[in-house]
């Protein structure tokens, strides 16, 4: 029963907005991914190998593209947490994959110094390029579009995280090459920070 | 002031150990550790030396509050930068790792820590192999590890990458993180200095603040409070962003002012363009106007000036922003970043957003204005930590100063300033 009269206490009531991870297929590291973990739990006391929940989440990631339940029970296990405490941190941290995403996931920078000069106008152009909104996997699976804050490469406006990897000064007209490049071209079309660009080209 | 941090940021391979060494890298460390390290705290006090990060908070007190009773004690470096507009750091880390790992070094001696962990954000990948590649080859040449330089003195530096979280630049987030756990700031106090990673004392320093020390070791607390104004010593970086025809890290003493930093360094605002208002500090800084750019670029001119310098991250909006949309921009970051704990903060942002959307989309009401700066005034000063105040910092700002603009919005339905480099029609979905 409600305890008012104008809300009643059924199911759309109290809904809450919370996903549950995929299950997923059954999850273990690969020798050499635990045996990178087992080095990096070094870094920190004996008894607090929580502390490498980033960096053993990051290594499902590369594994297997995105967490899922079975691997958050894994790193659980393999760092002495519980499962709630993986997924309480995998909730939060927005660079953690909850769903599969394509090949090349295009983290636009939204917040003031990309948009001031043009971030927008780049969201746009990939959306009406591929046919997806923010959040969406066109449907080759090619590219994940994401709108993300400031990725603190401001003097390099409008900056793209491609999956690890920056490409800056991306202006809105050049949108459409950059995905066909993408498309055929793959990694080599992301221009890279521009500090490692000059120092590797000097 | 010739660039003293950034000196040799031109240089192809700046940021190898053997290029480090040559230059007089590790002199400091090695000064250092003939010295006790109650005399490195008195040099960093005596040079005047203020946080970097954003408080501008003077790191010799955050070292000398460090409890030195209780065992081990952690230094926590800050690389988490993400403050809308800063990019210094990532630079500093990129060109100059070595001098950021010799900081770290100085900083664990002084307060007698053996571990220093650098919080770097996700998004710096290719800065932390860099750092990593560096510490690797630091440890081999015996300037980390066991017995430092034989003097006995132990210290290691690891590095650990966050995974995106505005908040875990918040000092006691970054600890939070640091231990396993989302990153939501404590209560406070007892502070870091006491109570830190793992219970604890633990300084928590800026990147920029640690690549300082050497210079001080080096050169002496006297030539260091020299390079600028009474209590704004040192050299400064500062980040220029938004409207100018030259964005970019740009080093100075805290003498320069606003107008020489925009107009001189970053070029100025584009051709036919004017300035509109600065940002001097990050999106968590109150505006100020065309008519203060006199202002010296410093924690205390600045602040008298009604802003606060910040991270230094200098954002300039020329006469084609629209204030009410720049409101809703930084509300849409700092509602999607509020860590959740604290509800005045974690609720109020969405209610910010939501009705600066509405202005900004044409469907605003006058009454939307005070229900603004209610909304403001019970979150800010309300929350465990700074987010608060920052998130409510552009609303009360823009509202200050633009308020006719917003008021334009509601009278004529529509956004009266809808520039070119924006969106045709609103996106985003989340």
């Amino acid at each position: 029963m409600s305890f008012h009269p104008k809300m009643s206490y059924d199911a759309t009531f109290h809904k809450s907005a919370r996903v549950l991870g995929d299950e997923g297929a059954p999850f273990t590291y690969t020798a050499e991914n635990r045996a990178r973990l087992d080095e990096i739990v070094k870094r920190y006391p004996a008894d607090r190998r929580r502390s490498a929940v980033l960096p053993a989440l990051y290594l499902v990631q590369s594994q297997q593209g995105y967490i899922t339940a079975s691997a958050m029970r894994h790193v659980a296990e393999a760092l002495e947490m519980t499962a709630a405490d993986v997924e309480d941190v995998v909730s939060y941290y927005s660079m953690f994959n909850r769903r599969p995403v394509g090949r090349f996931v295009l983290n636009v920078c939204r917040t003031l110094s990309c948009a001031l000069n043009g971030a927008e106008r780049v969201t746009e152009e990939i959306c009406a390029k591929l046919s997806i909104k923010p959040g969406e996997t066109d449907p080759s699976g090619t590219f994940t579009l994401a709108e993300v804050e400031c990725l603190g490469a401001c003097d390099r406006a409008p900056v793209v995280m491609v999956n690890d990897a920056w490409h800056e000064n991306l202006r809105p007209e050049q949108v459409g090459k950059w995905l066909d490049d993408l498309r055929t071209k793959g990694e080599a079309a992301v221009s890279g920070c521009h500090h490692v660009v000059e120092r590797n080209t000097r | 002031m010739d660039p003293i941090l950034t000196k040799f940021v031109g240089e192809p391979n700046a940021f190898t150990l053997d290029f480090y060494l040559q230059h007089e890298g590790y002199s400091a460390l090695r000064t250092a550790l003939t010295k006790k390290p109650d005399e490195i705290i008195e040099l960093v006090k005596a040079s005047g030396l203020r946080g970097r990060g954003g408080a501008g908070f003077p790191t010799g007190m955050k070292w000398q509050f460090v409890d030195k009773k209780a065992t081990p004690r952690y230094i926590a470096c800050n690389a988490d930068e993400s403050e809308p507009g800063t990019f210094k750091d990532h630079l500093l880390m990129e060109r100059n790792p070595h001098l950021l790992i010799e900081g770290c070094a100085i900083g664990c001696y002084a307060i007698g820590a053996t571990v220093a962990y650098i919080y770097i954000r996700g998004e710096f990948l290719h800065v932390q192999r860099i750092l990593e590649q560096a510490i690797d080859d630091a440890y081999a040449k015996g300037f980390l590890g066991k017995n430092i330089l034989g003097s006995g003195f132990d210290c290691d530096v690891f590095v650990h990458r966050g995974a995106g979280a505005y908040e875990a630049g918040e000092e006691t987030a970054l600890l939070e993180s640091l231990e396993g756990k989302r990153a939501q700031p404590r209560n406070k106090p007892p502070f870091p200095a006491v109570v830190g990673l793992y219970g604890k004392p633990t300084a928590v320093n800026n990147v920029e603040t640690l690549c300082n020390v050497p210079l001080i070791v080096a050169r002496g607390a006297e030539w260091y409070a020299a390079l600028g104004p009474e209590k704004n010593g040192g050299p400064k970086l500062y980040c220029v962003s938004g409207h100018v025809k030259r964005p970019g890290v740009y080093e100075a003493s805290m003498q320069v002012t606003l107008r020489e930093l925009i107009n001189d360094y970053a070029g100025g605002v584009r051709d036919g363009r004017t300035l509109k208002a600065v940002i001097p500090g990050g999106s968590s800084v109150p505006i100020l106007m065309p008519d203060q750019l006199d202002t010296q670029a410093s924690f205390d001119a600045i602040q008298k000036a009604g802003s606060l310098l910040g991270s230094a991250a200098i954002v300039v909006l020329d006469d084609t922003t629209c204030m009410v949309w720049l409101a809703e921009n930084l509300l849409h970051f700092y509602r999607h970043e509020s860590c959740g704990k604290c509800t005045p903060c974690r609720e109020g942002t969405d209610w910010l957003h939501k009705i600066l959307r509405r202005i900004e989309a044409g469907e605003g009401e006058m009454r939307d204005l005070d229900l603004l700066a209610s909304i403001s005034g019970n979150i800010a000063g309300k929350t465990l930590c700074a987010f608060g105040d920052a998130a409510v910092t552009p609303v009360q700002t823009t509202l200050k100063h633009f308020r006719h603009e917003y008021e334009a919005h509601i009278k004529e339905g529509r956004c009266t300033l809808p520039a070119e480099w924006r969106a045709r029609q609103a996106v985003g979905t989340h």
